[in-house]
Parts: structure tokens; sequence; C-alpha cells
């Protein structure tokens, strides 16, 4: 009996072991991320017999200076936008629990905002001045941002109006005021020092965009470790009614969450403009704002609102920008990419679905109920 | 759960007819190559026009949304600056992506009696209705741009660029620089646009012929400059050489010429990559006279002197096509800039 009750107790402790990683929030991102990476390796020795997706050189640029270069850190690079929106799109699912589907028109106003000022000035004013420049510029597009977010928010708090509708306005809207910002120029800065923000600082061989996703990240962090941010959206998302009892005004707390996202997307804006000095006001950003809202479910984030993980969301962003460009590296057509996103979405709402969810739960209800039956069982003979 | 699913799908539904608009948009502006509107035929007409205090001819325009691409913005300017009372003419403008509302405002202009209707039309069917009304009413219908499903005899002239000739143009060009090897990396445009399509045929014919011609790799970036560096990066982090980049516009060309800056590809003029660009904007033009990219393929927006003249002076032909220019970066001058940028 004692045995018998041993073994079952240890084969127990592994199962809940299991059982605890695989209900950790970050084991989707992290199992898919794996995933890639053997998927990758296994093309590479079956295709190229080496490994050379995940070599990384360090060599120097038509700039002359010294720069990595590699798929990883072209993903690193490339998700840097991702992530950021990701930050900014887990606090407003968490507080409003819906999304906002117009972040990527909402770059192209911050984007267009920045261009507008720096366009003005010619390539040869000093450094300094230069900073100057880019610093107004940047300030002015956060505050537009930030402005745009807290339209949105205004219709979610206030209006009561369900997320996805209030910001299809912007969505539907946004890209002919990027437009309208610049006369509908299309606009090409010559400055080299322009496109610092979206590829090399000389003498860096890292790309800037990594920089300000972390520190970004790092101003998160510290945000949801030393406010009470995190506890009232949650709260907030899981309750609006019981935490105005509380205390919280629900509003304000919606509100917040959507201009904090604001600001994520103007410093995406700087990024994505800065990469190619240029914009193209129909098409840039395009669908990254179904790209944002993958990596929040991809996080095992709750898309109907509440508790977060935050982590989890980032790691997902940079998942499917290794998706992406995973694809990419197998020649997948450009456009046919959104398309295998699209089954990964189909995945994860199905299995986040309450059917799937239900008929789990039941399934390991009959099992232990089973078990429970042979110990009852056991012991009585 | 539920709510969430109508709210994906009512999204999709958006980004599916956004979609739709960003495409159509992006895909005229390939469509207009020539000289500028300075040189065209008509420009003289103005003398005589209300001068002489004769009647102004009364014209409705129906043209696509100024604000959907550079392209269409310079020829908005060009209609504006041609169909002024100056030149003779009280012009009505009409501007949507949806043809249903562009047919809608030539019912409004033939009621109005206006003496020409000057279309650019956002779809190609739907149209052969109110041109008939228009021709039982005496208005004289002039297409621009783009051409539609009607009868020939439902319209005056058709004023248009063609796609095939510029890609004709650019692949003779890359075929005259004589390299041993062609290994080109082939940015598309919005599958299915007529630019697109263009652009395309001329380079795979080419290719399909030369046994020297090889495509490293062929992608869509929908006329996205960031697309068209990820696509790129994506080549570059391969492995693989290439020594030609064909992108079917320059904001494409744009992108691609960053993912190379990146990466310590040399590129433009006596370097080991040619960069190819279409559109003519201004920037380009400049990139060309600095000698970092190699070729740009002219797409002219300015279809309002032709017209002008076919008011002025009858049509000649039914289909007329624009003159179309391409330049090389080693005989560009400031000039050219000056003139044909847009």
């Amino acid at each position: 009996m004692s045995t018998n009750e041993k073994a079952i107790s240890s084969s127990n402790s592994v199962k809940s072991f299991f059982a605890k990683i695989v209900r950790n929030q970050l084991f989707i991102p992290i199992a898919a991320l794996l995933l890639l990476i053997i998927f990758n390796f296994a093309a590479d020795i079956i295709l190229h017999a080496d490994t050379s997706f995940f070599k990384i050189v360090l060599e120097p640029s038509s700039t002359g200076n010294m720069v990595l270069s590699g798929n990883l850190i072209t993903i690193i690079d490339n998700a840097s936008e991702l992530a950021l929106l990701a930050i900014g799109m887990t606090l407003v699912t968490s507080a409003s629990g819906g999304q906002d589907i117009s972040v990527g028109a909402t770059i192209a106003i911050a984007g267009s905002t920045i261009l507008r000022i720096v366009k003005g000035y010619s390539p040869d004013i000093s450094g300094a001045k230069f900073a100057a420049v880019i610093i107004g510029a940047f300030l002015l597009s956060v505050i537009v941002s930030a402005l745009f977010g807290a339209f949105n928010g205004a219709l979610v708090a206030y209006f009561k109006i369900q997320p996805m509708v209030a910001t299809l306005i912007l969505f539907t809207a946004g890209r002919s005021i990027a437009a309208w910002i610049n006369n509908n120029d299309n606009i090409s800065i010559n400055d080299t020092r322009f496109g610092y923000f979206g590829n090399f600082i000389p003498g860096i061989p890292v790309p800037t965009p990594v920089f300000i996703t972390i520190i970004c990240i790092i101003v998160i962090a510290l945000v949801l470790k030393f406010t009470n941010l995190r506890l009232y959206s949650q709260a907030v998302g899981i309750n609006a009614s019981s935490s105005r009892l509380n205390g919280i005004n629900p509003k304000t707390i919606k509100l917040l969450s959507f201009i904090i996202l604001g600001i994520c997307v103007a410093v995406c804006g700087l990024i994505k403009v800065s990469r190619t000095s240029s914009i193209t006001y129909a098409v840039i950003a395009n669908n990254i704002e179904m790209d944002a809202i993958l990596a929040v479910a991809l996080g095992g984030n709750n898309l109907g609102g509440g508790k977060f993980n935050m982590t989890a969301s980032v790691l997902g962003a940079y998942v499917i920008q290794f998706l992406t460009t995973t694809l990419f590296r197998m020649k997948v057509s450009s456009s046919a990419i959104s398309a295998y996103k699209a089954i990964v979405v189909i995945l994860l709402i199905i299995m986040s679905s309450p059917f799937i969810r239900k008929w789990l739960a039941d399934r390991k209800n009959r099992r232990l109920a089973a078990k429970a039956g042979s110990n009852v069982r056991k012991e009585v003979a | 759960m539920k709510k969430f699913m109508k709210a994906m799908m009512a999204g999709a539904l958006t980004v599916a007819m956004t979609m739709g608009a960003a495409a159509c948009g992006t895909t005229t502006p390939t469509a207009a190559p020539t000289e500028g509107p300075t040189e065209g035929p008509a420009t003289e007409a103005p003398t005589e026009g209300p001068a002489a205090g004769d009647e102004l001819i009364k014209v409705g325009i129906i043209n696509n949304d100024p604000n959907e691409s550079g392209y269409r913005t310079a020829n908005d300017r060009d209609m504006k600056a041609t169909f002024t009372e100056e030149n003779g003419y009280e012009a009505s403008f009409y501007y949507s992506l949806k043809n249903e509302d562009q047919i809608a405002a030539a019912q409004k202009f033939i009621q109005d009696e206006v003496d020409y209707l000057l279309i650019s039309a956002a779809g190609t069917s739907g149209w052969d209705g109110v041109l008939e009304q228009a021709q039982k009413a005496g208005i004289k219908v002039i297409l621009f741009d783009r051409t539609i499903d009607a009868d020939e005899s439902l319209y005056e002239a058709s004023i248009v660029s063609d796609m095939a000739k510029e890609g004709q143009q650019a692949v003779d060009w890359l075929a005259s620089q004589n390299l041993s090897e062609y290994k080109i990396v082939h940015i598309q445009g919005v599958m299915g646009s007529s630019a697109q399509i263009g652009r395309s045929g001329a380079l795979d014919d080419k290719v399909a012929k030369e046994a020297n011609w090889s495509i490293v790799a062929q992608q869509t970036a929908d006329w996205s400059e960031e697309t068209a560096q990820q696509i790129v990066q994506s080549v570059i982090d391969s492995g693989e050489t290439f020594n030609v980049i064909y992108a079917e516009n320059d904001n494409m060309a744009k992108g691609a010429v960053a993912a190379l800056d990146k990466a310590n590809i040399s590129h433009g003029v006596g370097k080991d990559v040619i960069v190819i660009g279409f559109d003519c904007n201004t920037w380009a033009l400049q990139e060309l006279l600095a000698g970092n990219w190699n070729y740009d393929g002219q797409c002219n927006p300015f279809q309002a002197a032709y017209i002008d003249d076919i008011i002025k002076n009858g049509a000649t032909q039914k289909v007329v096509i624009m003159d179309e220019k391409g330049f090389d970066a080693t005989t560009i001058t400031q000039e050219d800039v000056d003139n044909y940028g847009i």
C-alpha cells in the first residue's frame, strides 16, 4: 500500500512538473521558438548540409563600420517594432478587453509627422542641431500619437464603443491623415544621419532598433514593478464595476492604456521611417496590427482582457518575426506569408476556445475520476 | 469569444477592403511616362482661349483620389494647371476611388451639360450605360491613364501609358550593359496590377530566353520599401550572390538599397550591384544623378497636355500611348531631374 502510494505520488509529481511547465504562460511562445529553431536547423542540415541560418558575422558595412549581420540579427532587428507594439497592445487588451487595429495607420501618422519636420532641414546642419531637430520631431510625433491614442481611448472608455470598432475609424482614416500631413509628397531624406535610428550608429555593430527596444522594455518593466499599473489594468479588465467600487476609475485606466500604446506607436514610427529614410503612406507598417494582436495571443494572454504576461507578449513578437524570416528564407512568396500566419492564428484561437478547453478539462477529470475509482477499488480489495 | 470572432471577421473584412483600395491606388502611379506638361503640344492654345471672350469649354473631370499616390498627386496638379479659365476651360473635378461613385458623378456631369467628360476610371467595367447617355447628350468622352471595357465608339480617345514598353525599355537597357552574367533580384509590385504585369513580363521573357540571365529571387513587396528591404536582406542572409536589383517602383528600390547598405554591398555606377527603379520620383532621379542607382524608368502622369490637344485639334487615333523615357545614371542631368521628377 505504502509503496503503491509513493509510486503514484512520484509519478504525479513528474506529471505536475510538466503540467506546471505547460500551464506556464511562457510555454507557448518558448515552445514555438524552439520549434522554429529546430525546423531551421533541420532544414539547413538537409538542404545545405550546414548551419548557415544561425551564422552571425562581423564585417564592415558600406559606410566602413563593423556591423553584425546574419539571420538571427535580422530577426532581433526587424522584430523591434512588433515588440514595442506588443507592449502597448498587451496593456490595451488587458484593460479594455479588446484590441487596437489602428496601430499601422497611426504609425503612418507618426512617421509622416517626423518626416514633415525633418525634411525642412538641409543635410549639412551640424550634429548638435540635427540631434535637436530629430528630438523635436520625435517629441512632436509622441504628442500626436498620444493624442490619437487618447482619441481611441476616449471612444472606448467614455462612449463604451467596442475597441475594435472604435479603432476602425483611425484604421480607415489614418493613412489619409498621414498623407495629408505631408501634402502627399513622396519624401526621401538624404541625410545619412537620419538612418541611424533604423540601421546602425557608426562604430556600434548592433542595429539601433535593438537598443531602442531594450530601453523601452526596461522602462515598461520598471513601470509595472513600481507602479500599480498592472494591478489596476488587470482589475479593470476582469471586472470594471467592482474595480470602480474599489476606488479605481476604469475610464482613466482604459484611456491611459491607449495613450501608452500611442507612445509605443510613435517610437515604431521613428524606427520605420528611419529604416529607409522614406515613407509610402498606403503600405507603411501594413497589417502590423494583426501581427501585434497575434503576438499578444501567442503570449497566451486572454484577448478578452484581465490578467496578462508582458514577457510572453514580447516573446510572441520575436516568434512572429522568426516565423516571417524563416518563411522569407524558404522563399515563400511574401504575399503568402500572411496566410501562414493565419494558420497560426487559427490554431491558437481553436486551442483557447471554450469548447476545446472544456473538452480537455473533461478528459482530465475523467482520468482523475478513473484513477480515484481504481484506488478505491484497491483499498476495498 | 463569439464577440471577438465577430470583431475579428469585421476587422479582416475592412483589411481586405482597404487593401483593395490601396492596391488600385498604387497600380496607377506607373501608368504615365512622357515629357513634362510644358512640352505638350496643347499649351500654346491658351492664347486664343478666353482672351477672345469665347465661351469657355465645360469639362467634367473624374479622377481617382489625389492622395492615392505621388503619381496621382502629380497627375491632379497637372490637370488643375491645364484646365484653367486662362486656357479656355471651365473645369469641375470629382474624385473617388470607387467605380460606382465615379459613374454617379459622370451622370451628374451629363445633367450639368458639360462639353467633355474626362475619366480616369477606378474600375474597368460598368461604364457602358453612362457613356451611352453621354453620347446621346452629345458629350465627348476622353479616357486618361486607365482604360475601360467599353466599345471604342463610346469614347473619343484613351490616353494611356504602356507598362510592357516601360519594362522592355528597362530590360533593353540592362541587356546593353553587357554583363557576363545577370543574377537578378526581382522585386514586384502588387500582383495583378497593370504596372506589375507589364514590368515583370519584359524581364521574365528575357530571363527565359537568355542562358546567362537568372533570377536569384522573385518576390512581391506590394510597393512597400520595408518589405523590399526584408526580401533583399533575406537573400543576403542566405548567402546568395546577385548583381542586379530590378524593383518595379522607386520606393521598393529604395528599400532594397537600404538592405544593401546595411550589408556592405556597393551599388550604383561601376559598383557591384545595378539598381533599377521606376516612376521617376525627384529623389530617385537625384540618386541616379549621384550615381547610387543605375536606371529609372519614367511613368508619366502628365496627360493633360494630350487631352488639351485632342479637345482643341481633334483626335487622330483612339489609343494614344504616351512617350516614356528611361534615365541612365551615366547620362542624366540636373535638367532631367527638374523636368521629369514627380
